[in-house]
């Protein structure tokens, strides 16, 4: 027993090197094995020449990266970029009114509306972009809407707009939550303290609201513009073949083309924008 | 990033990317050895105990009938049959070449893919002296430019490429691929093309007189140009549902394979024009795979489905003709039916052949037309 | 307190946005006709055509195993590496990485997947997407348990360190049934995720196997049917019937704690 005591702390921190190994060593296997090597190939690809039937000839080139650069390629690449600011936007613009209410709702409605919010999500991710086809396409509903006031029928489906709609039917809940869970835990009193100083609801909430929930928005943002950016889904089936985003083109060159460094190439750009958002977003949020 | 943590981190991204060239590395070298085995074919024999076989086969939506697979388990003997689809060639052979074993035993790809699995010594030499049925195709089917003599595909389907469109909607009977390519008014923003890559290109090439196994650099170009200017006018690519685009009256022009377009819809309005400027020969064909270890069922499956019955099931269901003389024999031809088409005419058109290595240039073609704005 | 009425115009645009569709939905897949888009009367004949689609039934059964194995791994691994991450490191390195997954696009872990699964020349399979569908849960496992961590307290730890117990004692008799309900619910979000998920399975999966979302998404493609909407409508009871349910369990489970 004496011993045992007097060991203590060299057997602690033993231990801790111990414990460090037990716990870590296999999550941290599998992610190096499933995550970090995948991302490696895809990284070390984009320098390799294409085999015929996919894979690769390991003969170093460039040309990857002057193809991504070829305006054909590269203004898919801005466009996608323009589809996800915007939907990212417009969820933002509706969803932080939403969260907001929603944090002001007596508790039991509170939990409804939240649920309300959620449920969407629940079902398939793939069905809820198959509703948008059945409600815009040509002989769709919307436009057998319009068609019993006279109205002529509209090209909705097959466009950027339907993209857009898409990507934030899919996404919009994970705008609404994080953005709640930040106005929840704002105190009233510290808006109450505003408006009793005199202060006008807007400038009360450009002063004190906003910048208190800016994590929240920033959250919001990022879980809404990750998938809208990498998607290929949504841009194939509600904006056909004509309105593209860099995910087609990914999916494109893996699954059709089968020239697996370009698709390494394209799927680097993507990397390469999320990394420079995360670290504007560190900024931004040590600045706050 | 202060220096010793970049110090500290740097052996660890060395030693992720090391590990991942060194996989790569041991990846390609493997793939490379494995395609020594071109041209072996394998001993077969003619009565081997079929229920201890199963079959994995891989094919279009609606090309086999749905009943097939109980049809083949009764009647062959076979433990097991599963089929699974694809929607398209390139599909199909992104599962067929992936590494490793693609599980699967027959394949339903187009010659020019059949050719190109077999060069990369995937397939299976056929054995006719296990498929007697050989002896229902017509004459033509055994000496198609992809594959003369049957060596390592067996024919399914045929037909030609041309415009299906809407009689009702269309203001002049399209004769013309330019009808396609450079639509009218009134067909502005109403007609489809496939995106597969050569019968993307197929409407441009022939409109411009070029043949569709062109590997030149510049008739490409030519037809990349004429495609680009095309772009702005389609309603959308389609390689799979143009003929219900059609019946709903979204497209009123769509370029179509003869089989899917549904001119015998019971309204009628539904018309199918060989473009002037010439089509091809295409041909829908089962292949056997090298990896099967299943080959005598996979034989005993193609003899099947060249016996009369089963194949005309294909003509009469979904409306292609299929190179087995016996079973065109039995076939009733609807009104409206293209299925009438001889197969002398059908050899007028260019039969698609694969092109070896200049063949990625027409991926680059359907990948650099589909990122266009 | 005051709250303005033009918020609540975002407000029940939201929600008219989000069910809108479903409602749609629900009401078409009772479409007696063969159109996705003009009733013509009602049936539940999609309904019968639905339970005799063996692709539909066999794309349940390969989404449930796929999710179950998933989930398993993940919330084994995930929950070790939270402990590990919150209690044996301050390395940020490590944290980042096991946030990563949950950050990138499922298209870039998908087409990574995709490339070291030929490089080492993987036969796909279910266990590919068992395995490519662990790297995304285990991150969102890894996070929730963390959180219950570092807000839990490490008292009774320490005390059973003092008393001498190993790492491992320490958690399994300690920490694990602490961490219990973060576990429950990281697993129940892993097994979530994995049902929806669609980019990494359609890459990982063998030829022979399709997920359920990768059945849906081969039916749209080849043309709409109100049998898709007749799928719609029983996921969306089936999830309807989880959620209540699960809010009926909390409350049950609340109220007892406050008994």
């Amino acid at each position: 027993m004496e011993s045992k005591v007097k060991a203590r702390p060299a057997s602690r921190s033993r231990g801790r090197r111990l414990g460090a190994f037990v716990f870590l060593t296999p999550g941290l296997t599998y992610l190096l094995v499933l995550l970090l090597v995948p991302l490696a190939l895809v990284l070390s690809y984009t320098v390799f020449q294409r085999g015929r039937f996919g894979g690769v000839v390991y003969e170093f080139t460039t040309e990857n990266f002057s193809r991504l650069l070829d305006p054909l390629y590269f203004d898919v690449v801005v466009q996608s970029l323009k589809i996800a600011v915007l939907t990212t936007v417009i969820a933002l613009l509706i969803g932080y009114p939403t969260a907001y209410l929603i944090a002001q709702l007596p508790r039991k409605w509170k939990t409804i509306a939240l649920v309300a919010v959620v449920l969407p999500f629940w079902t398939n991710f793939i069905i809820r972009v198959y509703a948008w086809i059945i409600l815009l396409s040509g002989p769709g509903l919307i436009n057998s809407a319009l068609n019993v006031f006279g109205i002529e029928p509209l090209e909705l489906l097959y466009n950027d707009g339907a993209i857009v709609t898409g990507l934030l039917y899919s996404y919009l809940p994970l705008m609404v939550l994080p953005l709640y869970a930040a106005i929840e835990r704002l105190d009233p009193q510290l808006r109450e303290a505003s408006a009793n100083l005199g202060a006008s609801a807007f400038t009360t909430f450009r002063k004190v609201t906003l910048p208190l929930t800016l994590p929240g928005v920033l959250t919001g943002s990022m879980f809404v513009f990750v998938p809208s950016l990498g998607n290929f889904v949504i841009p194939e089936l509600l904006g056909g073949s004509k309105s593209i985003m860099v995910g087609n083109l990914i999916r494109q060159q893996f699954l059709t083309a089968r020239d697996w460094p370009f698709g390494s190439t394209l799927a680097l750009a993507v990397i390469a924008v999320l990394i420079v958002l995360l670290m504007i977003q560190a900024w931004v949020t040590r600045r706050a | 990033m202060s220096r010793s943590r970049f110090t500290r981190r740097f052996p660890a991204t060395i030693a992720v990317v090391g590990l991942a060239l060194a996989v790569a590395a041991c990846g390609g070298g493997a793939s490379s050895s494995s395609q020594d085995t071109t041209g072996a074919a394998a001993e077969l024999k003619p009565n081997a105990d079929l229920t201890k076989q199963s079959l994995q086969v891989t094919v279009w939506d609606g090309y086999l009938p749905k009943e097939l697979a109980d049809k083949v388990k009764a009647t062959l003997k076979v433990k097991d049959m599963t089929i699974t689809l694809h929607d398209t060639n390139e599909i199909a052979m992104t599962k067929l070449t992936a590494p490793g074993d693609s599980g699967i035993d027959v394949a339903f790809v187009s010659g020019q893919y059949a050719q190109a699995l077999n060069a990369m010594g995937l397939l299976e030499p056929i054995h006719p002296e296990l498929i007697p049925n050989l002896a229902n195709l017509y004459p033509e089917a055994t000496q198609l430019s992809y594959d003369k003599g049957n060596k390592y595909s067996v024919p399914y389907t045929w037909g030609t490429t041309g415009i299906c469109y809407r009689k009702d909607l269309v203001k002049k009977v399209p004769d013309s691929w330019n009808d396609l390519l450079k639509p009218p008014a009134w067909a502005d923003k109403k007609v489809t093309m496939m995106t597969t890559e050569r019968w993307l290109a197929l409407p441009a090439l022939k409109a411009l007189g070029f043949s569709v196994n062109t590997d030149k650099d510049e008739e490409i170009e030519q037809a990349r140009k004429l495609l680009l200017e095309q772009k702005p006018h389609l309603l959308t690519y389609d390689d799979t549902t143009f003929g219900e685009r059609l019946q709903s009256g979204e497209a009123v022009m769509v370029e179509a394979w003869d089989g899917w377009c549904p001119t015998t819809d019971p309204k009628g309005n539904i018309g199918f024009a060989n473009p002037k400027e010439g089509s091809d020969l295409w041909v829908d064909t089962m292949v056997i795979m090298k990896s099967s270890k299943n080959k005598e069922a996979a034989h005993a499956l193609i003899n099947y489905i060249l016996s009369p019955e089963i194949h005309s099931w294909a003509a009469e269901n979904i409306n292609y003709k299929v190179p087995n003389k016996a079973a065109m024999e039995r076939v009733k031809i609807p009104k409206g039916s293209l299925l009438g088409i001889t197969p002398d005419k059908l050899l007028d058109g260019e039969s698609i052949i694969d092109l070896g290595p200049a063949s990625t240039k027409y991926t680059r073609l359907s990948a650099d037309i589909q990122a266009a704005k | 307190m005051r709250r303005s009425k033009f918020l609540y115009v975002p407000f029940w645009a939201t929600y008219v946005f989000l069910y809108l569709p479903i409602v749609v939905l629900v009401v078409m897949s009772f479409n007696a006709g063969d159109s996705a888009y003009s009733f013509d009367g009602f049936s539940l004949k999609w309904y019968g055509e639905l339970v005799r689609d063996d692709r539909v039934l066999s794309g349940v059964v390969n989404t449930l195993i796929v999710a179950a194995g998933s989930t398993v791994i993940a919330t084994v691994l995930g929950t070790l590496l939270a402990v590990g991450l919150v209690r044996h490191t301050r390395s940020k390195v490590l944290e980042a990485i096991s946030l990563m997954p949950a950050v990138l696009p499922d298209l870039v872990i998908a087409i990574g997947l995709l490339l070291f699964y030929g490089a080492i020349q993987l036969t796909l399979g279910l266990y590919s997407a068992v395995l490519a569908h662990g790297v995304f849960s285990m991150a969102f496992v890894a996070a929730v348990v963390r959180t219950r961590l570092t807000g839990a307290d490490t008292s009774l730890e320490e005390a059973s360190r003092d008393l001498g117990a190993g790492p491992v004692t320490t958690f399994m008799k300690i920490t694990l049934p602490q961490l219990m309900p973060g576990i429950v619910a990281g697993a129940l979000l892993a097994f979530t995720l994995s049902l929806d998920e669609f980019v990494i399975a359609y890459f990982t999966i063998g030829n022979s196997e399709q997920t359920l979302p990768i059945v849906i998404y081969s039916m749209i493609r080849f043309g709409v049917t109100p049998k898709i909407n007749a799928l719609a409508a029983i996921l969306l009871l089936v999830s309807f019937t989880a959620v209540i349910a699960g809010q009926r369990l909390t409350k049950i489970g609340e109220s007892r704690a406050q008994d």
